[in-house]
């Protein structure tokens, strides 16, 4: 039990660690770059038409305020913190007066669901499918299926995004490309509700899964086959232990450890993937809202966005390593 | 080195491919030297002229010839990618090396910092300065953010071949023999992770040449440098799919694609090449 206290403490560390040098990051970028945000920020939301002088002014007062740029640099950097702590990003530029804490509030169950729903299906599916490849060599079609997956695995998510929504808006239009449900219905819990949530995220989801489960199947092929050498495999199939039993409490369950930790590590670049994705089919979530807010100048929006999604992946990471001794029961002993 | 060259390509059909795929692109690349427009200029040739023998790739909305203006493109991208591969493959190899080396609490700070890097979402952070920087944002300056970025996966593979290292007889009889820690990670240590750091050259390009084609296709770049991206980003701004222009997507589309597999295969080729387990097994296969 003792292994497994040191263990949990030390993940907790590195969590604080990363959200640590993360918003330390966003802080340097804001504030040690030679360029002033204030006057960056004022020419892009007044570039479309005109704003009224003492409009302009009272924005660059408030934009000052909002930036933290008064005082000395410890003091501007014990107000950034403050700001983080208390997730007070001021209110919305280009949705005023609405505060940022609710914009994303309202945009995060979004993502959250996207991604949760699209990473373990891509990761079952990825593992399931190719542990079995790694297992069953001979097999035509799971030749092919790692022919498919290797081609697939390395296009980026924006090229994979436009080609589905090529083929399924212009082609063969059959799903809805844009928005998380219809426009036309109240967000409740009805089942027509539900259904078109459901049917708006097949697309965004399977351009995630495409796109991720390419590098779950290589990756566990190459570890199942591996084990498969290992002597007591050969053990066990010499003495006549069934074979689905041997793939899936004796090779599966050993390979599939490090493609735990293999999914702790990703979920940074599979959040970056949802980005992408959900602006190319207009998806109502986090990524949206991140490039909107780049559009409209809106500062207080992309520096919350910003810090959310560095602390919301730092949690998934953190959850998925508590999972880990549940897998993995060398780490109590340690 | 040409033995190994040979070797592969007799062995190994996923090196094969990748060359083709990847010499493919370079000498496209290449052409840009040899175009007849500059890359900068617009309205150079009758707009929107689909694919034909003058213009062999159709022309874009702006004017310009897809072609040539395809091979600025992807000179630019790959030029971004190599940059970037390159500021990060050092700082992957000192940290790397030190790390495994020196280990204690050396080790442990550097690794805590590693890991941080490997799990932190890197696309909000690349646009929020994007956000604060705006004009002033040159692709030498996105490649140097994003080696900065994205050296930690690497450096985390070559500790750990530099830890067993440290462990070999050579490196013991190399400290007997009086030679600085410099000495021995430069001259003792980096030849053994060479190949490593070739095979994850080309992943370090897939994954840079990938995040700036994002970051581009979002006009989060100096959009006036054509890049693949920023193709990509001119044709969506003149909505070129709608407009019925499908060659001006279709044809960078096409060649990232080619870049990404073509990469992607020689990295794959070259690990397999590195564990020599399945080397053995494949040349078994083949013989």
């Amino acid at each position: 039990m003792n292994g497994y206290l040191i263990y949990i403490v030390r993940r907790l560390g590195q969590f604080v660690l990363v959200v640590f040098i993360g918003i330390n990051l966003a802080y340097v970028i804001t504030h040690a770059t030679p360029i002033d945000p204030v006057e960056q920020s004022i020419s892009a939301a007044t570039s479309f038409g005109n704003t009224a002088p003492d409009a302009i002014e009272q924005m660059r007062t408030s934009l000052r305020e909002l930036y933290g740029l008064g005082g000395s640099p410890v003091e501007q950097y014990l107000v950034f913190w403050r700001r983080i702590l208390r997730a007070d990003f001021g209110p919305s530029m280009s949705a005023f007066p609405t505060p940022v804490s609710t914009l994303i509030g309202r945009a995060l169950p979004w993502t959250a669901g996207l991604l949760m729903i699209s990473t373990i299906i891509t990761w079952v599916l990825g593992n399931l499918l190719g542990g079995l490849a790694g297992y069953y060599q001979k097999s035509r079609g799971l030749k092919l299926m790692g022919v498919i997956a290797m081609g697939l695995h390395p296009i980026p998510y924006y090229i994979l995004a436009l080609l589905l929504l090529i083929v399924f808006g212009f082609l063969w239009p059959v799903l809805p490309i844009a928005g998380g449900s219809a426009m036309n219905l109240p967000q409740t819990w009805t089942w027509d509700f539900i259904s078109s949530v459901l049917m708006h995220a097949i697309l965004p989801a399977l351009s995630l899964i495409l796109i991720g489960i390419g590098s779950w199947f290589l990756g566990m092929r190459s570890l199942v086959s591996n084990v498969v050498t290992e002597d007591y495999v050969v053990y066990a199939e010499l003495g006549g232990v069934d074979r689905h039993r041997i793939l899936t409490s004796y090779v599966m369950r050993n390979a599939l450890v490090p493609q735990v930790t293999g999914l702790a590590i990703s979920l940074g670049g599979i959040f970056n993937g949802a980005v992408i994705t959900e602006k190319v089919f207009g998806y109502p979530g986090i990524g949206s809202l991140l490039v909107d807010a780049v559009y409209a100048g809106d500062y207080g929006l992309v520096l919350g966005v910003t810090t959310i999604s560095i602390v919301g992946v730092s949690i998934g990471v953190l959850a998925i390593d508590l999972l880990y001794p549940l897998l993995d029961p060398r780490v109590k002993v340690r | 080195m040409l033995r190994i060259l040979r070797d592969l390509l007799r062995y190994n059909p996923e090196f094969r491919i990748g060359i083709v795929l990847v010499g493919f692109v370079l000498i496209l690349s290449v052409l840009a030297s040899f175009s007849p427009y500059p890359p900068d200029q617009v309205y150079v040739v009758p707009p929107d002229v689909p694919p034909s023998p003058t213009y062999w790739f159709g022309t874009t909305s702006r004017g310009q010839d897809v072609f040539w203006q395809l091979t600025f493109a992807i000179r630019n991208t790959l030029l971004f990618g190599g940059t970037v591969a390159l500021i990060s493959r050092v700082l992957a190899l000192v940290i790397g090396l030190v790390s495994g080396y020196k280990g204690g609490w050396i080790d442990r700070v550097l690794m805590s910092i590693n890991d941080t890097f490997i799990v932190m979402p890197l696309l909000p952070i690349l646009v929020l300065f994007y956000f604060v920087m705006r004009d002033s944002m040159s692709w030498l300056i996105l490649a140097l953010i994003m080696a900065c970025l994205g050296w930690a996966y690497d450096a985390r593979l070559i500790r750990s071949v530099a830890m067993s290292l440290k462990t070999r007889e050579f490196t013991q009889s190399s400290v007997f023999s009086g030679m600085s820690t410099r000495e021995i990670l430069v001259q003792e240590h980096l030849p053994y992770v060479m190949p490593i750091v070739f095979s994850t050259t080309m992943n370090n390009m897939v994954w840079s040449i990938g995040l700036e084609v994002t970051l581009s296709v979002l006009g989060f770049t100096d959009i006036n440098t054509p890049t693949i991206g920023g193709m990509i980003y001119w044709a969506n701004q003149h909505t070129a799919m709608v407009a019925g222009i499908w060659w001006w997507i279709a044809f960078p589309t096409a060649i990232v694609v080619m870049t990404f597999i073509g990469l992607f295969l020689l990295a794959v080729s070259m690990n397999e090449y590195i564990d020599p387990r399945s080397r053995l097994s494949r040349m078994g296969g083949a013989s």
